[in-house]
């Protein structure tokens, strides 16, 4: 087999080589980009970062005043802990229906049924983030003033319930797919031994596909963390460490969404606004790892 | 602005859309010939900016088409600062501010095209405190706005203001404000607190100038400004006095043009440079008696010696 490999190699026509540099080359400018956009990030970033920036202000000050004209206050814990607030709010939400929904759709529903399932969840990913911003600003706004008595309806819970619709798809299909991963063999054993559905599912299928499961939360965590055009319009997009859901909230992409079109190019303010970059960089970098050392784990046990 | 932007957006290609299918049908020669003359030789005028003022350039742009055959106008907004970007970067021909361009994107302007940014003040705009219509309340001081919106402000609550407010149980007023990069932000924090005070943080920073009466309309609690002609049933403009001793205006064109309102701005359009050619024609049509008609119309207050 090896000679044999080895052999054609050697004989390969042009066209192929020629495809094959392509391919290559392909994999290679993802790597680049990512790169190149972190480097591009930091480097604009950077000067302000190093020199001049108090980080602990940054970190732990809700003072977030920009554009104040003699007294400019770069507090982001608000925003931090507004994304970290709104993420966590509408995991509770999308986990729950995201992994019954990946369960349902691979174990107990029919081969027809669950083909018009994956191809409405995949509908649903299709749906621009700006739609979903809308929704929030109009329906959902009102939904909230009805059911809960607030006063304003562009809350931190309007922002999850967005968050959760949108981060669903994801989690689903990872799950499903992590679900499906897991022998049969495994399935028949629990069910030859007597095991009713539910059992298999809750003794068997979720313990065999929790890390499958725990990547899928984990990405559908990352793509809420970087959503910014649904938060911006739907969370009421307001410097405030929120004491509930209902409660209003600015996110860290909102801020960098909402601000980045005003500043001029190298100002303070617009250092600060990459420095906010880098600090999503990094927690989306981190979450993706874990993520990708979690998905990793699954492929050696199987 | 976000929302409407892509409503706009959306409105204009389904027009496209219709108006390709009318070309594809061929109706008659006559649309012919004007689908011809679309395609060929028409000079397009970029105009971007503020979004206070993106309702008045669209209304502009619609109404030139029935005066110039020759030149068609491509509106959008993103704000003041946005369109002042645009211009330092030499990709628009007009740019909206509804704020004075600052000294330091005037020097890059000049510095990025060679050319020095040409003011035209193109109307007025009176900034309206808004409030829900139900809210019992119908004037206000510069004063009390400035404690409302300020950094330690001391009022906080409706009551605060000698009110009570039977629509808002929690009594707690909701600040309705703007993002950052809306000269109407500035404007307004400029009239309020002057130079040295900022606005307090806590306060929701909508995206556009009609949201915010939006929202100010579908909020018993809240509180907010934008353009006078913004208003709607749903919400209240409060009549302003500069503080308890001194009269109250409510904001109208007669109070704005005899400047006893204490809160209206003008309006600019910048371009690079003289303007010349078709730019130099739409301008001087905005600022004629005709294209003034329409800012009255549209709820801002016209140029002075343009009103008969």
């Amino acid at each position: 087999m090896n000679i044999l490999r080895k052999k054609s190699a050697a004989n390969l026509p042009f066209s192929e080589t020629a495809i094959e540099l392509f391919i290559r080359l392909c994999g290679i400018s993802s790597i680049i980009f990512v790169f190149g956009i972190f480097f591009f990030v930091f480097r604009e970033g950077a000067g302000f970062l190093f020199n001049g920036l108090d980080l602990g202000e940054f970190l732990t000050s809700v003072e977030w005043q920009p554009t104040s004209l003699n007294n400019k206050r770069y507090g982001a814990f608000a925003l931090i802990v507004g994304t970290f607030s709104v993420t966590l709010l509408a995991m509770c939400i999308a986990v729950p229906f995201g992994l019954g929904a990946a369960i349902f759709v691979s174990e107990f529903c029919s081969p027809k049924l669950r083909e018009t399932f994956k191809i409405i969840i995949e509908l649903l990913a299709a749906i621009p983030s700006v739609v979903w911003g809308f929704i929030g600003l109009t329906l959902m706004n009102q939904l909230i003033i009805a059911v809960f008595k607030a006063p304003i309806g562009l809350t931190m819970l309007n922002g999850s319930i967005m968050l959760a619709l949108m981060s669903l798809p994801i989690i689903v299909s990872i799950a499903e797919d992590a679900l499906k991963a897991v022998p049969d063999s495994y399935r028949e054993a629990a069910e030859a031994l007597g095991a009713t559905r539910w059992q298999v599912v809750y003794r068997v299928l979720l313990p065999a596909a929790k890390n499958g499961l725990l990547a899928a939360v984990l990405l559908g965590a990352a793509r809420s963390i970087g959503e910014t055009m649904a938060v911006l319009m739907a969370t009421g997009h307001s410097v405030n460490i929120p004491s509930g859901p209902l409660s209003w909230i600015r996110t860290l992409t909102a801020t960098i969404a909402a601000e980045l079109g005003e500043v001029a190019r190298g100002d303070e303010h617009y250092q600060v606004l990459f420095i906010i970059g880098i600090l999503l960089f990094t927690i989306t970098f981190v979450v993706n790892l874990i993520a990708d050392l979690v998905i990793k784990g699954i492929r050696q046990e199987s | 602005m976000q929302r409407n932007g892509h409503i706009g957006y959306t409105a204009i290609y389904l027009l496209v859309v219709l108006a390709c299918g009318f070309v594809m049908n061929g109706c008659s020669p006559k649309d012919k010939a004007s689908a011809a003359k679309i395609e060929g030789t028409q000079f397009i005028i970029k105009n971007k900016g503020s979004d206070t003022m993106v309702n008045l350039a669209q209304a502009w742009a619609e109404k030139y088409t029935n005066v110039s055959t020759t030149a068609s106008v491509e509106v959008s907004g993103g704000g003041s600062g946005t369109g002042v970007a645009a211009l330092i970067n030499g990709t628009v021909d007009i740019a909206n501010c509804s704020r004075q361009i600052k000294p330091k994107e005037l020097e890059l302007a000049a510095q990025n095209n060679g050319k020095v940014p040409q003011e035209f003040i193109v109307g007025y705009d009176a900034l309206a405190v808004y409030v829900h219509h139900d809210t019992p309340l119908d004037k206000i001081t510069i004063t009390q706005l400035a404690e409302i919106y300020g950094e330690n402000g001391t009022i906080t609550q409706w009551s605060d203001l000698g009110i009570s407010h039977s629509d808002c149980p929690s009594d707690k007023i909701i600040r309705i404000s703007r993002q950052s990069n809306s000269g109407t932000y500035f404007y307004f924090r400029e009239a309020l607190l002057g130079t040295s005070r900022d606005f307090r943080i806590g306060s929701l920073d909508l995206h556009g100038s009609k949201d915010v009466v939006e929202v100010v309309g579908r909020t018993p609690c809240a509180i907010g400004y934008s353009g006078m002609g913004y208003a709607t049933s749903y919400v209240k403009m409060l009549e302003i006095a500069a503080d308890l001793d001194s009269p109250y205006y409510p904001p109208n064109l007669e109070n704005v043009l005899a400047k006893t309102y204490p809160i209206a701005r003008p309006l600019y359009m910048y371009t690079l440079g003289e303007p010349t050619g078709e730019v130099k024609t739409y301008l001087d049509w905005i600022l004629s008696a005709e294209g003034q008609k329409i800012v009255e119309k549209l709820g801002f207050v016209p140029l002075e010696s343009k009103l008969e």
